[in-house]
């Protein structure tokens, strides 16, 4: 099946997840080369515009497609003609008139990329997060490095730690681990807890230790602070105290229990350092190589076709 | 890579048989061995897919003869295409766990045809270091070139017309071996 855009998860196919993952697989030893080098997107370019912050996200899909020869033009909210009030569609129509052969789109409102894509009909749009509903690159990595620690998705259990409710990697992992055969628990403040919840593939938890008791692979997300209008919890220690994940905490896991952050994190608030910095337990550094190839997979995927 | 299209096309007509294939493939060795007087700097690289089964029994061929086992490795070349935009290949694994630097370096296909295959695979070579040369060896070399390529080594020459598709089928992957040609249906 061809498609033009990656806006989610939640509307791929598990045969295209495990497409994604076995050639972000392949990927990886292009990564591993003193050249990294490959000539797949000579002359194509690749525009990644971002209207919120990230080091991360942007770094790795401008490697990404850097590594695959492709030339890159990153727009930033706070540099670009978006300070002069440069609406969403008429960036992308200046940029699709310039020839730029695909974009990568970051946004605070959830949709944004949709509503991107709606703007070049011929051009793939990649979502790199939008607002609180899908970031589907970061779901694809989380996928990535689960499947390289354990083996396989399909039959472990993961508890997704923290502030789902504004979380667009939780809805991600949710949709994408579903698809793939995992059983999915998500864990927080009820506050944080989306009031949807019931319809997503998850089973919903308020206490940490229910949570984690026999989970095979823990996904502790970052309190984003920055989202935080109304006190959804009382304090930062409150929150640590109750739905902090450490060492301690993990007791009640499964004993090869794997530990992932999507990264920046709050140290000592929704992770405790010595679990984030264990290399038998941790993954995060894992995590960041996978992402590097997860998006060269998907600039793979998305521009191989000619439109 | 088009196999899709055999089942449109007519039943195949053998043309070499499993004995045949080993003959063919034990005579390439001895040519290897003799063309580049032993196994000095000698390392092969299969192409993926079917060079990667292909070199393995190369390998062992050649330890046969001379008593030790050549480097080898396998090339995936799919990042290197110039039809990669007319279709969406699974991407495989290059694993070469030796620097290619300096070496001889015998490069191994199943079917020799356009010579677009070959070509991608000198330029994924060429990223991974710059050897003191590069040959080729095919189990069917079946003409057409479109790039100026010539063989080092050949399994058998095997005139065809454009239109047929040459299939070489391995125990690895198929679970016996024989090479068929098909004719357009």
């Amino acid at each position: 099946m061809r498609r033009k855009d990656l806006l989610d998860i939640e509307t791929l196919e598990p045969s295209e997840i495990e497409y994604l993952l076995d050639n972000a697989t392949s990927f990886r030893e292009i990564l591993a080369r003193p050249v990294k080098k490959v000539p797949t997107l000579r002359g194509k370019s690749v525009a990644t515009i971002f209207f919120e912050a990230s080091t991360r996200t942007r770094t790795s899909f401008e490697h990404a497609a850097k590594i695959m020869s492709a030339d890159t033009y990153s727009l930033a909210g706070a540099t670009s003609s978006i300070v002069k009030g440069e609406s969403l569609k008429d960036t992308m129509l200046t940029l699709d008139a310039m020839g730029i052969d695909a974009f990568v789109i970051r946004h605070a409102y959830s949709g944004a990329a949709a509503q991107a894509a709606s703007y070049v009909p011929h051009k793939p749009v990649i979502n790199a997060g939008d607002g609180t509903h899908e970031h589907p690159t970061q779901g694809l990595l989380d996928m990535l490095t689960i499947r390289q620690a354990k083996g396989r998705i399909e039959g472990l259990t993961v508890t997704i730690v923290g502030d789902i409710a504004h979380s667009r990697v939780a809805r991600s992992n949710i949709w994408g681990l579903s698809k793939m055969g995992a059983s999915v628990r998500i864990v927080g403040p009820s506050t944080l807890i989306p009031a949807d919840a019931d319809k997503l593939p998850v089973s919903v938890y308020t206490n940490l230790e229910e949570a984690l008791e026999g989970a095979d692979v823990v996904n502790v997300l970052r309190i984003q602070l920055e989202r935080m209008t109304v006190g959804y919890f009382p304090s930062i220690r409150e929150y640590a105290r109750l739905f902090g994940v450490s060492k301690a905490r993990l007791a009640v896991a499964k004993p090869d229990v794997t530990v992932l952050h999507p990264g920046p994190m709050n140290r000592g608030v929704e992770i405790a350092s010595e679990l984030a910095d264990d290399p038998e337990i941790s993954v995060i550094t894992d995590q960041v190589t996978n992402g590097v190839a997860i998006r060269m997979a998907t600039l793979f995927w998305l521009m191989g076709a000619s439109t | 890579m088009a196999g899709y299209e055999i089942d449109k096309m007519n039943p195949a007509a053998e043309v070499m048989d499993a004995d045949e294939m080993r003959r063919a493939w034990t005579r390439v060795a001895h040519e290897i061995l003799e063309r580049n007087k032993g196994i000095e700097d000698l390392a092969l690289i299969g192409i993926l897919r079917k060079g990667g089964p292909l070199t393995e029994r190369l390998v062992a061929g050649i330890e046969r003869i001379e008593g030790a086992k050549v480097p080898f490795g396998v090339l995936d070349i799919s990042l290197y295409r110039d039809d990669f935009r007319t279709y969406q290949p699974k991407v495989g694994t290059t694993q070469i766990p030796f620097d290619i630097e300096g070496r001889k370096i015998v490069l191994v296909d199943d079917v020799l045809f356009t010579g677009r295959t070959v070509r991608a695979a000198l330029g994924a070579l060429n990223d991974l270091g710059r050897p003191s040369l590069i040959q080729l060896a095919v189990l069917v070399d079946r003409g057409h070139r479109e790039l100026p390529m010539r063989p080092d080594y050949v399994g058998k020459n095997l005139p065809t017309s454009r239109t047929e598709f040459v299939r070489v089928s391995l125990s690895e992957f198929d679970g016996a071996d024989h090479v068929e040609i098909y004719k357009e249906g």
